[in-house]
């Protein structure tokens, strides 16, 4: 991608994190894009939702990353998270180009933080510029996840599986929600499928925490202790080796 | 003081609940010195201390021995020893045996040794036969010993910058005893240092406080690789050390001229430099021509130290409050003023460096300028050349501000980052901050982290877990937390800034 294009193309960014050891390995400067095609009824970020708000401006690439060339001898790498990067895919195509093409932050590992629900073809132009996905399964069985997003999933495990071939699946992460996606069956099936499909992939299980969320999840229960001491177990016992329990 | 006055300190020492039997000796020691005048020096050294200008440190009125004392241990465990009645050892246990009984025969102000060596170097040829969990029985066994016999957590011991088996054990024999005795520095080695000897450092970091890292190229260029990282982060030369340090309160150099900045450089801090090197003098000339610690003690007649390997250590702090006593701005936050700040740490370091002082061959007849970072008594001055408690900026902000400060402080200077606990599940983040900071071009490197149990005071660590103890009026095992308990709350340590790890976005600089 020409350099011409990385500045000039535009997208919506929320704001940015320059450090960050919670976002992927190592130190990473952490860039939020604005927009998100699930409306979660566990979304800690609403505002991240919507797709244009009226009042933010749009922003180049190159602008976009200036700072990251600034700050890139302190930093492993960088995540684009949001909001949903690929709904703003040619945003996020320009600016892990940008990255890739720029000496002093070409070394930056470039991660995205992704719920997956993207074409195939975003996935096809994307991952040669990505070193890794962090890929959230809100639900298995699809009916949770409609319940839980408001869409379906198939686009999210056609990803996992592209992904996962063209081994760029750094992490998959289950956000486990008490009585809605974390019974015992559930979990063993989801266990099952991830052996299955992403085999020795680090899988994070993040527990659903109240805080930042709407009105609408306030009936939502919060993850304890015991829960957390189950899903080790289930999820532990069905084969997943890798796996962290946030 | 009047007899009858000096009666009532000897008394009030003798049955002090406060102090231990060996604090309560260590403290009619120092009553007993302070019978004697201090080393004469001129009116103007007299008027700088008065106002508090310059201080002695505490050291006491008549220096015989010096503060900082790092014997050549590798060349004593080569030889063995006639006053230890020791032949050179041939096994760990016996290399082990040996050096407990060294420290305990090192002189030091606080009474116990100010450093243990770059132990890894020194241990690793007797570790080759050894499996880990024989060398991690033998060197935890060790680690207690240092802490319950040498209580202080100035005591201090080197490691890196390269990988090995004894450097690996002690660092995972340290996260496991969490103890204060000893402090730690790494030295790293960018080119050397592989990231998995630096993640497992960070662990431990994490974990107990420990340890600091030192920039080894840069140590290198300025002191030779012939050095020690010692007590609070002092940088010394090996086989020899320092004889005094005395420190410059550059906040009330300011505060007491009261004159713009241009004059202050040309005129005031020369003057101040001046008085500070002739309080080190007198010092120094005591030591070595009144008392001629060098002529009677083991050490240097058995040439585990050497005259010629000695230097002084001028320290300075309060830059934060001087710059903003010169109308600079706040310091570390405000451009210009860091930059005034700079020019500060700069013009002393050349006047310094110009400053000549007996019996400083080791480097180059001058004293080494240091970054002093405080001690128990200070109030309302920040420490070396740091940004003020509580106002430090973001971490990437924090590292440039204060790296251009580090190449003029050849002894050492410590700028103190604070994380969250969660920092310890990634240390790949720290590890990489870590070689950054390094490559912007800091010296020594600290970093705190919240909730381990561990307060970083000046460059030594107490146990949150004592300070009850000292706050109900007894006392405790390691004299240095008593110092501790008392910096705390003048130095407002427990208000530094956190850096904060989360990435959320209501936290995040928006850029629209």
């Amino acid at each position: 991608m020409s350099h011409r294009v990385v500045s000039r193309t535009r997208g919506r960014v929320t704001g940015a994190v320059p450090f960050s050891a919670v976002d992927g390995t190592g130190n990473r400067y952490v860039i939020f894009l604005q927009g998100c095609g699930f409306d979660c009824l566990t979304c800690h970020n609403p505002a991240t939702i919507p797709l244009q708000p009226r009042w933010m401006e749009q922003v180049t690439a190159a602008e976009t990353i200036a700072p990251v060339v600034e700050s890139a001898r302190f930093l492993t790498g960088v995540t684009i998270g949001g909001g949903e990067p690929t709904v703003q895919s040619e945003f996020v195509e320009a600016l892990l180009a940008g990255l890739a093409e720029q000496p002093a932050t070409a070394h930056l590992t470039r991660f995205l933080d992704s719920n997956g629900d993207a074409p195939r073809e975003v996935w096809r132009r994307l991952t040669p510029l990505l070193h890794g996905v962090m890929l959230d399964l809100k639900a298995l069985d699809d009916e949770r996840h409609l319940v839980l997003t408001g869409q379906s999933n198939r686009r999210v495990l056609e990803a996992l599986d592209t992904l996962a071939a063209a081994e760029r699946l750094e992490e998959v992460r289950l956000l486990l929600v008490p009585g809605l996606n974390d019974d015992d069956a559930q979990l063993t099936r989801t266990a099952r499928y991830l052996t299955e499909h992403a085999p020795g992939v680090r899988i994070r299980v993040n527990a659903y925490r109240r805080h930042g969320t709407r009105a609408c999840a306030r009936f939502l229960l919060e993850v304890k202790d015991a829960d957390r001491e189950r899903y080790r177990a289930v999820l532990g016992d069905t084969g997943l080796t890798n796996l962290v329990v946030a | 003081m009047d007899t009858s006055e000096l009666q009532a300190l000897v008394r009030s020492c003798i049955a002090d609940p406060t102090l231990t039997y060996r604090q309560r000796v260590q403290a009619l020691a120092l009553l007993a010195e302070n019978v004697l005048d201090p080393p004469p020096v001129g009116a103007a050294c007299r008027r700088a201390q008065a106002e508090g200008v310059v201080h002695d440190m505490g050291e006491g009125n008549a220096p015989y021995r010096p503060r900082y004392v790092l014997p050549d241990y590798a060349a004593a465990l080569a030889a063995g020893s006639a006053r230890l009645e020791l032949d050179a050892p041939r096994t760990l246990e016996q290399a082990l045996d040996f050096l407990l009984a060294m420290y305990a025969a090192v002189p030091s102000i606080t009474g116990y040794p100010v450093y243990l060596g770059d132990l890894d170097r020194l241990l690793e040829r007797f570790a080759a036969d050894r499996s880990e969990a024989d060398l991690d029985d033998a060197l935890a066994r060790f680690w207690r010993l240092v802490d319950r016999f040498f209580p202080d957590a100035f005591v201090h011991a080197d490691l890196g910058p390269d990988d090995g088996r004894v450097v690996r054990a002690l660092l995972r024999v340290d996260q496991g005893l969490r103890q204060i005795v000893p402090n730690l520095t790494l030295r790293v080695d960018p080119e050397r240092t592989p990231d998995d000897l630096l993640r497992l450092a960070v662990a431990t970091t994490c974990a107990d406080g420990k340890p600091h890292y030192v920039n080894h190229p840069m140590m290198c260029a300025d002191l030779g690789d012939r050095y020690g990282v010692v007590s609070c982060y002092n940088s010394l030369p090996l086989g020899g050390g320092a004889h005094s340090l005395v420190r410059l309160n550059l906040a009330a150099a300011v505060r007491t001229a009261g004159v713009p900045l241009s004059q202050w450089l040309d005129e005031v801090l020369p003057e101040t430099v001046a008085v500070t090197a002739e309080l080190l003098e007198s010092r120094i000339r005591h030591l070595v021509e009144r008392a001629r610690f060098f002529e009677h003690d083991w050490l240097a007649r058995e040439r585990w130290i050497g005259l010629d390997r000695f230097t002084a250590m001028f320290g300075f702090h309060g830059l934060a409050e001087a710059v903003e006593l010169l109308g600079g701005g706040r310091y570390g936050l405000d451009g210009d003023a860091t930059v005034i700040g700079h020019s500060i740490v700069a013009r002393l370091a050349e006047l310094v460096g110009q400053t000549p002082v007996p019996y400083c061959e080791a480097t180059g007849g001058h004293p080494l300028l240091h970054a002093q970072s405080g001690i128990d008594s200070d109030v309302g001055v920040t420490a070396g050349a740091r940004i003020r408690v509580g106002c430090e900026p973001p971490l990437y902000q924090h590292i440039r501000a204060v790296a251009p400060n580090h190449r003029h402080v050849p002894a050492g200077i410590s700028d103190v980052f604070r994380f969250e606990p969660t920092v310890a599940e990634n240390p790949d983040a720290v590890v990489a901050v870590l070689r950054g900071a390094m490559a912007e071009g800091m010296r020594d490197v600290t970093f705190d982290v919240v909730g381990n149990g561990f307060v970083r005071i000046t460059g030594f660590l107490v146990r949150e877990a004592d300070l009850p103890t000292v706050v109900a009026g007894e006392s405790v095992r390691h004299s240095s937390t008593v110092l501790g308990a008392r910096t705390i709350p003048n130095q407002h340590l427990a208000d530094r800034v956190v850096k904060t790890v989360r990435s959320t976005v209501d936290e995040s600089v928006v850029t629209r």
